[in-house]
């Protein structure tokens, strides 16, 4: 497992909570030895601290989780996440793509326009969540018809479940030569617009190829991303990725974060993290992302794992639903800590940490649902200690996505 | 004063027959951002290598071992208000707790200063 400098402190906890709190491995990836990303040397450089992390060597922080956050939530952010899994599904046949991934997907993809991006998953047959996704209907004129953007830890699972499920006349390509930078912050649209002149044009969620002239390099940006900011997320040859993190940095407003301020600021922002909020025991509707079963589709049906969410979105009937909780006090509710209703046990904790923003820790739980209602007082055990928490809504802090005309 | 280090990198500095415990500049560097520690209260008796506190940073919660045994005789109260202290002064203010030594014996075979920065480097 964790193999780093920075795990040889202190173990036992902090190996634990460190290493698997962040790492979605499963047993029997842990021998095989991490890959390096194609900025591996550039993070060192830029005095990374490297870990393990879905079977890559990745920059967890720089000069601290805290100081990234902050710089994340008021300037921009680079963040390298070219360890998820990039894929393009393409076919001779108009339409035969939306077809075929709308067995797997609960989106509308017939219906989703050029350039507009969907968050969506892959779901199993009891509605469980497989993975969480972002798919993005590509232009007329490209090479394929979809792109889509799947987790780390999870991508040869993913890609192996579409190869099963996918029909033959689907060609699926994992991009694996091409990196993935996240740019995050009130100040990436207009630090990348020097780079890439039009990217600030883009709305929310939506994506077009630009050319870097300065590096005679083709990118496919998305207005995405995983903070709650304003943001990019920018697919680049591996190649050309380290010149063009040159250029960015080179801009004073933008400053390389790692894995835990994208942990703590996509905690604050309520968004969840497959392999913990997420898991394949989970389905949407529990996990309070029923708006990814778009409205069409829960009545056509046709996707693999619709009878089982619609049986839980109709009756309304799930057993536990994904809650914020706000702890007082310093002390965090880590992954695990169970949740307690006077001295009965009510749910688990699946993320939690102190939110750098708002100074005190937060969690996200999957809770009864009788006790998830907004202001219900309820305790986190941690260490043999009752901690006091109160159901909150989320994001525990506001969304700032860029909206046209906002 | 002579000031021992651990492997665990902790530091502890033996004033007669007291100590102080707290963790080095190389531990807090890698823990990150301290949000909050729980030291041991007074009274308590530690055994040499039984978790004695944890601190807790942005990301992780961490043990701290008792590196000699002995009673405790003050956990430093000032963490509770200012656990950055860890931070900005590991090895003098942001120290864990004091206690007895109950046994010189268990100090021999820890690192002087010089000893545990060639172990550092080694890392």
């Amino acid at each position: 497992m964790a193999k780093g400098p920075g795990f040889r402190v202190l173990p036992s906890r902090a190996l634990r909570d460190l290493g698997l709190s962040m790492t979605d491995t499963d047993n029997e990836i842990e021998d095989l030895p991490a890959e390096q990303l194609p900025l591996d040397v550039w993070h060192r450089a830029h005095g990374a601290r490297m870990v393990e992390f879905a079977g890559y060597e990745m920059p967890i922080q720089y000069e601290g989780i805290v100081a990234e956050h902050e710089w994340t939530r008021n300037h921009a952010s680079l963040f390298d996440v070219s360890h998820m899994g990039q894929l393009m599904f393409a076919a001779d046949e108009a339409g035969a793509c939306a077809a075929a991934l709308e067995a797997l997907l609960p989106a509308d993809l017939a219906n989703l326009r050029p350039h507009r991006v969907r968050y969506s998953m892959l779901l199993n047959e009891s509605g469980g969540i497989l993975d969480d996704l972002m798919v993005t209907r590509l232009p007329e004129d490209s090479a394929a018809d979809f792109y889509m953007v799947v987790n780390g830890a999870t991508k040869w699972d993913d890609i192996g479940h579409l190869r099963e499920h996918l029909p033959d006349d689907i060609t699926m390509t994992h991009l694996d030569d091409w990196a993935l930078l996240a740019l995050q912050g009130p100040q990436a649209a207009a630090a990348l617009e020097v780079l890439v002149p039009g990217v600030s044009d883009l709305g929310f969620m939506q994506a077009a190829s630009f050319d870097w002239a300065e590096g005679k390099a083709a990118m496919w940006i998305s207005r995405t991303g995983y903070s709650g900011e304003d943001g990019f997320e920018i697919s680049i040859e591996a190649g050309r990725v380290a010149t063009f993190a040159d250029a960015l940095v080179a801009d004073e407003r933008v400053k390389p974060a790692g894995l835990g301020a994208r942990d703590s600021l996509r905690l604050e922002a309520g968004l969840p993290l497959y392999g913990h909020d997420l898991t394949e025991d989970i389905d949407p509707v529990s996990a309070g992302l029923a708006f990814a079963l778009s409205k069409s589709r829960r009545e056509q049906g046709g996707y693999m794992g619709h009878a089982a969410c619609m049986v839980r979105l109709e009756a309304g009937g799930m057993a536990q639903q994904r809650v914020g909780l706000a702890l007082e006090g310093r002390l965090p509710a880590r992954e695990g800590a169970q949740v307690f209703a006077g001295e009965t046990l009510v749910g688990t904790v699946t993320s939690g940490g102190f939110s750098p923003t708002l100074g005190h820790p937060i969690a996200m739980a999957y809770v009864e649902t009788e006790h998830t209602g907004i202001g219900t007082a309820l305790e986190l055990e941690v260490r043999g200690k009752r901690l006091p928490a109160t159901v909150v809504p989320m994001p525990f802090v506001p969304h700032r996505y860029h909206r046209k005309g906002a | 004063m002579p000031r021992y280090f651990t492997e665990e990198h902790e530091w502890i500095e033996v004033d007669g027959d007291a100590a102080t415990i707290g963790i080095t500049d190389y531990a807090q560097e890698q823990l990150g951002d301290v949000v909050f520690v729980e030291v041991p209260q007074s009274g308590t008796m530690m055994t040499k290598g039984k978790e004695a506190a944890v601190v807790e940073s942005v990301k992780a919660a961490s043990d701290v071992y008792a590196p000699i045994s002995g009673e405790v005789l003050e956990g430093n109260a000032a963490l509770e208000d200012d656990p950055a202290l860890v931070n900005t002064s590991p090895e003098e203010e942001g120290w864990f707790f004091k206690l007895t030594v109950a046994d010189a014996g268990e100090l021999d075979g820890l690192m002087d200063a010089a000893a545990y920065k060639a172990f550092c480097e080694s890392l």
